[in-house]
């Protein structure tokens, strides 16, 4: 982690739970991006972590934006700078809410625009600011408080869409590998045009397990395949470390799944379901990895 | 130099001579023409400008957001569905107290489906904190283009402005338009809280109570103020370019026992309807409100009055009417008329004065 920078954009008084993993993500992706950056936010967990006017918790300029806006929003920012000849990064860090549900008509428009920034979707797979809603990106079987009985239908595929619009960089992370995250970062705003980050950001009130297992479950969740790492960079894909094992031998569901509270309603044919769309997933990205499609 | 112009190409005119940083915009019928032009000037390289054709009007109030908020000047059109579309992000724009500049063309709204002239979706945002001016004739809708961006900039005002034309009597006709040798007349724009790496600050952040509600009162501040900042306004461009507007345009008013009160090309009609009476012996005179917010201090004191609302609002009024009446206490004959684009000549409007029954409410071709 050496190479990681010891300056820090986000201070110590933020207003997140005890093991959020958003605003641990949120860290190294500053700390990569550095001090040039303004962060576009919309509605989600952020507008609250970043605490209460006249204060702010980041040491960055941040642009609050409505739910629907950021993408757009972004976009006007970053021809704004590029106008004014400056290269200031503009990052949108933005819930899975606002980006699969709400916001996706305007992140669509601005990949397809090519805008030069950098979207990052933090995924804690739920409505965190509003109290554990179900989004899109809620999986297959969660309960939410709008989902009580478990969701019935299954994560919404954000990054084929994304991927849709061939940009010429996107990468999925996890908050409890920040190496990986910090350098997809970093190479990501080493890019012009639009790039795209999706980072799986388990949160503890969401996903009901105690705030000390952020990592843990984190870790769980890329060993079992639930999550996979990797890059494409001008559409080509590349696994990356940390999912390498998995690729081969994933560890069963049942270990990622017991370790939150959030699945107790799933029966045995919804985590046979789990598995088996694990499987499907792992098979299709080993087949375009290997550039088999 | 003198031209002719529709309403459309005056404005897209006074946005290449203003030349904003950033416009972003999305199609709407009668709209569409200001940002084609637009886009001409940039493909041509005539104007200095990023063009970004955004996906949807909320984007492209986001965009506006997004790019003013660092400090440059930027603009958007658009009309009807697209305003209300849009409605979110302008009361973000305005609570931001971001400068941004939107052409909007008055258009009805749907169902059903109307693409002709209707105050309601200008009106519809009536509470949104933007400041709201409507045009009469082409010439104006360039001049009031070109004041906008220099009233909303003024850091005693930084708030948007929406300049108001009604869909094709208006966007879609020619008139003769002289366009002006523009000079320093629009400074460079100036955000006082510009975003800045160097000074790094949270913008919209969570507030309280307290905050949040001294931030409306200075919004509502800055309303009262900008009837100054758009008094000099006005007054510098009659000095610079000899042409001279004021919150009300007034027609034959100063003798005159009844005041037909209206807005935007209704306006223009009403003063033909005004010589007419005349000739009758009626002492008329037409009082053509220019701006709606901030809302003119008018003075109709003593006289009876006409007020033709393009405009409803539902289970209550006519706006303009209703708007009238709470300012000024006055009573008046309110006519409901034009909505959908239906035709009001100034025979019409001659019509509406000599039957007038002060203290009813008529909607012109349907209620009787
Ligand atoms: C138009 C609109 N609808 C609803 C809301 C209320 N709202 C604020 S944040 C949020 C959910 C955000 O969820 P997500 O994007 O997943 O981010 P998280 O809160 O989990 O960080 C909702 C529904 C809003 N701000 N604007
Ligand atoms: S609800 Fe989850 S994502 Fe939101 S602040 Fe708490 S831990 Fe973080």
């Amino acid at each position: 982690m050496s190479e990681i920078p010891k300056e820090e954009y986000l201070t110590t008084c933020t207003a997140a739970c005890a093991g959020c993993s958003s605003s641990l993500s949120l860290r190294y992706v500053l700390k990569a991006a550095g001090p040039d950056t303004v962060l576009v936010v919309p509605a989600c967990c952020t507008s609250v972590i970043q605490g209460m006017y006249p204060n702010t918790s980041f040491n960055v300029p941040v642009y609050n934006i409505a739910f629907a806006a950021a993408a757009a929003c972004a976009s006007g920012m970053s021809k704004a700078f590029r106008s004014a000849g400056k290269k200031t990064n503009v990052i949108v860090y933005a819930g899975d809410g606002g980006t699969v549900d709400i916001g996706i008509q305007a992140l669509s428009g601005a990949f397809e625009r090519g805008t030069d920034f950098l979207y990052i979707c933090y995924d804690n797979e739920a409505y965190g600011n509003t109290g554990m809603q179900r989004s899109g990106a809620t999986p297959l079987g969660a309960v939410t408080t709008t989902t009580p009985a478990g969701k019935t239908e299954t994560k919404k595929d954000l990054d084929r869409i994304v991927a849709a619009h061939n940009p010429p960089y996107m990468a999925t992370a996890c908050s409890a590998y920040p190496l990986d995250l910090y350098k997809k970062v970093k190479k990501a705003l080493s890019i012009e045009g639009p790039k795209f980050i999706h980072i799986l950001a388990p949160c503890p009130p969401g996903w009901r397990y105690n705030s000390d297992k952020t990592i843990e479950v984190g870790k769980l969740a890329v060993k079992t395949g639930s999550w996979v790492l990797y890059e494409r960079e001008y559409g080509k894909l590349t696994v990356s470390g940390p999912s390498r094992t998995a690729l081969k031998k994933p560890h069963p569901i049942e270990e990622y799944i017991r370790a939150q509270g959030r699945f107790k309603k799933a029966t045995p044919e919804i985590i046979a379901e789990l598995q088996q769309s694990i499987e499907k997933n792992l098979a299709r990205i080993k087949k375009e990895e290997e550039g088999i499609c | 130099m003198l031209m002719i112009s529709t309403g459309n190409k005056a404005i897209a005119a006074a946005v290449r001579q203003a030349a904003p940083s950033v416009v972003a915009a999305y199609p709407i019928t009668p709209q569409t023409e200001i940002i084609e032009q637009i886009a001409a000037y940039v493909a041509a390289g005539e104007v200095e400008t990023e063009y970004i054709p955004v996906e949807s009007e909320h984007s492209a109030m986001a965009a506006c957001i997004g790019a003013s908020a660092t400090g440059v000047r930027t603009f958007t059109a658009t009309s009807s569905h697209g305003l209300l579309y849009m409605h979110e992000m302008l009361h973000w724009a305005a609570g931001a107290r971001l400068p941004i500049v939107m052409a909007n063309v008055n258009r009805a709204v749907g169902p059903g489906w109307n693409t002709w002239a209707e105050h309601t979706d200008a009106f519809s945002q009536r509470d949104t904190g933007w400041l709201q001016v409507f045009v009469g004739t082409v010439q104006e809708a360039y001049d009031a283009t070109l004041m906008a961006f220099r009233i909303a900039e003024d850091e005693r005002v930084l708030l948007p402005v929406m300049v108001n034309l009604d869909g094709f009597t208006l966007s879609h006709i020619m008139q003769s338009l002289e366009t002006v040798d523009l000079g320093d007349f629009i400074p460079p724009n100036r955000l006082p809280y510009a975003i800045d790496v160097e000074n790094p600050m949270g913008y919209g952040p969570m507030t309280g109570p307290d905050d949040y509600f001294r931030f409306r009162w200075d919004i509502e501040r800055s309303m009262r103020d900008a009837h100054e900042v758009i008094r000099e306004t006005e007054e510098e461009f009659a000095r610079r370019f000899g042409r001279k507007y004021g919150p009300a345009e007034e027609y034959r008013c100063e003798d005159a026992e009844v005041v037909v009160v209206s807005m935007g090309t209704l306006g223009k009609e009403a003063e033909v309807a005004v010589d007419i009476l005349r000739k009758e012996g009626i002492k008329a005179g037409s009082m053509r409100l220019r701006w709606f917010r901030p809302f003119p201090d008018i003075d109709l004191r003593g006289r009876e009055v006409v007020v033709i609302d393009r405009d409803y609002s539902f289970g209550f009024g006519g706006v303009v009417a209703a708007s009238l009446k709470a300012k000024t206490g006055t009573e008046c004959y309110n006519v409901i008329a034009g909505l959908g684009g239906q035709e009001v000549t100034y025979d019409d409007i001659a019509e509406f004065v000599r039957t007038r029954r002060i203290g009813e409410e008529m909607w012109f071709g349907v209620s009787e």
